[in-house]
């Protein structure tokens, strides 16, 4: 189990299996809201959901309707379980931002620096506390879980 | 996070003197600005919503929350497309319950006083921002074309922060509204492409989706293209840019506003790189958004982003060379404002009478407009190419607007003169 820390862009604390995507990906037009799952057919990891998973990504792209969609997802339950990246995406900050506002809901954003994304796309799950500016990861490198309280 | 300061005027509306819908929108700008790291708020002459077409139920819980605490818009503020064509509602083929949510959110933000433009592209309304004015502005093409070719300032703002922006007036000081954040990083020189491609608009539409690919969220520069290109070009060329990238704000030398010259682009700074872009750069952006290659068209759409004015006319003098009637079904997208027009112009019957079926308020990439055994559709937009296949379940082809019209008179994929390449 290892540390790493970053920078709280959605506040949250939350746990999951890794999803390291090959290409970053702009949730509306690219994901199907309901199911999580990736439907743009370029992308490499087309198919997979990203439901309750620690998606890691570089950066946004895309539709600034993806704030609409993450606040949907977080709302129903199918969005993930939180997102790290290395550049702050202020559109998915404003899913994370009014689901808390209109739902009470917190699904954490943090920023890491691209050592610690690398090392996260490397490991198998992670626990995310991300507090007022300061966040913590937890990593879990070989399947097995976390101890408690680690 | 950074301290945001506020004036005393911007605590009073955050502590719900101007109502408690103000009062939510405050606490929305004023995280998001926390997250930006920008040190105040700056006040804004207008805005464009995006978060007026339904993605859920989310869609709606948040233009009712606004509209339930007296939430009204304190700057002029346009719509961007909804679900569905109001005028003509049965061209969407969604049921009744989807119908009535779209409608929902489409006059729920009418009702907050946002005037019901239903476009996604707002600068080819009557009034349009003014270079160097602050405006909130989301819908990714939209925002790109504000920042590039009008050079009004926007940064990338996604759903809900621009109806709060609206709400308020004001938006956090960061990003594109900073002139240093403004000059471009990351250069495309374009002077090696043959002029006879660069003469076609489809060149401009593939130059955006490659710009975008390759650049992320960085700001380019466009250099080595003739000066003066229409809006038109770079409507299309920042629209792939802003899909297939983050890119908010693309210079092309010699023909927007803050890049009379390359240096005046990066603001006398090297850039990071330079890509000299090449045939085969164009060729491979081509096959990407090809999805479709190899077979038949069954149908054309046109109009994303929405069609302008000028498009209509060059529209409406292909189908008259052409003389004949569209044997596949034509979409033309557009918004009510720039029909209107084109229809004083006398354009629009000659469209409709061949054939074409047009679209207001909303898009055929964004809801099932489209017949429901289309599997194959042929575009001139890099952004219909880009989103359709993975929103429709379609394959793609992307040609020049000749070619989509001699395609639709002839019912199969046909490269009008000049208008391709291999």
């Amino acid at each position: 189990v290892t540390m790493r820390s970053g920078l709280t862009v959605a506040p949250g604390a939350a746990e999951g299996e890794l999803l390291a995507l090959g290409e970053s990906i702009s949730l509306w037009g690219a994901v199907d809201r309901v199911t999580g799952r990736i439907t743009a057919p370029t992308h490499p990891q087309h198919g997979q959901s990203i439901t309750g998973r620690v998606l890691v990504m570089t950066s946004g792209r895309g539709s600034s309707s993806s704030s609409s969609v993450l606040a949907e997802m977080i709302r129903s339950g199918a969005a993930p379980a939180a997102i790290v990246m290395e550049q702050t995406d202020g559109i998915l900050a404003l899913g994370a931002i009014v689901a808390d506002e209109l739902y009470a809901t917190q699904m954490p954003i943090v920023v890491v620096s691209p050592a610690d994304r690398a090392a996260l796309a490397a490991a198998a799950r992670a626990r995310i506390v991300a507090r007022e500016s300061r966040a913590t990861i937890t990593l879990v490198t070989a399947a097995g879980g976390l101890r408690p309280g680690a | 996070m950074t301290t945001l300061e506020l004036t005393a005027d911007e605590a009073a509306i955050a502590g719900g003197a101007q109502g408690e819908a103000a009062r939510l929108a405050m606490r929305i700008v004023t995280r998001y600005g926390a997250v930006t790291g920008a040190p105040r708020l700056i006040p804004i002459s207008g805005a464009h919503i995006d978060a007026c077409m339904y993605h859920g139920q989310a869609s709606l819980d948040f233009v009712d929350r606004l509209l339930e605490l007296g939430g009204k818009v304190a700057v002029p503020t346009t719509l961007n497309v909804g679900t569905l064509d109001l005028l003509h509602p049965e061209l969407s083929r969604i049921d009744e319950d989807q119908r009535d949510r779209g409608r929902r959110v489409m006059y729920g933000y009418a009702r907050l006083g946002a005037r019901p433009t239903w476009t996604c592209a707002p600068y080819q309304e009557a009034e349009r921002p003014g270079f160097g004015e602050d405006v909130a502005w989301a819908e990714s093409n939209a925002i790109v074309f504000a920042n590039s070719v009008l050079g009004a300032r926007t940064d990338r703002y996604g759903d809900f922060l621009d109806i709060c922006a609206a709400i308020v007036a004001r938006v956090p000081y960061a990003g594109l509204h900073v002139e240093e954040n403004r000059r471009a990083t990351v250069c495309f020189d374009a002077s090696d492409l043959p002029d006879e491609i660069l003469a076609g608009d489809l060149a401009y539409a593939l130059l955006g989706f490659v710009i975008g690919t390759r650049s992320g969220s960085a700001i380019p520069a466009l250099a080595g293209v003739a000066p003066g290109q229409s809006e038109d070009r770079i409507k299309a060329l920042g629209a792939a840019a802003a899909s297939s990238g983050g890119v908010a704000l693309v210079h092309v030398v010699g023909t927007t506003p803050e890049a009379p010259s390359l240096e005046a682009a990066t603001q006398g700074q090297a850039p990071r790189w330079t890509h000299e872009l090449t045939l085969s750069d164009l060729r491979a952006a081509r096959q990407t958004l090809n999805t479709a290659a190899g077979s038949e068209p069954q149908a054309i759409s046109v109009g994303t982003p929405h069609f302008s004015l000028a498009e209509f006319g060059q529209l409406a003098s292909a189908v008259k060379d052409a003389g004949a009637d569209f044997t596949l079904p034509f979409y033309v997208n557009t918004s009510r404002y720039v029909l209107s027009q084109a229809d004083d112009r006398g354009w629009v019957e000659p469209l409709r009478s061949a054939g074409a079926t047009i679209v207001v308020d909303t898009c055929t990439y964004v809801t099932p407009i489209l017949g429901p055994d289309i599997r194959v559709v042929m575009t001139n937009s890099a952004k219909w190419a880009y989103y359709a296949p993975a929103n429709l379940g379609i394959g793609a082809m992307i040609a020049d607007l000749d070619s989509c019209v001699a395609s639709a008179v002839a019912g199969r994929a046909i490269e009008a003169e000049g208008g391709l390449f291999p």
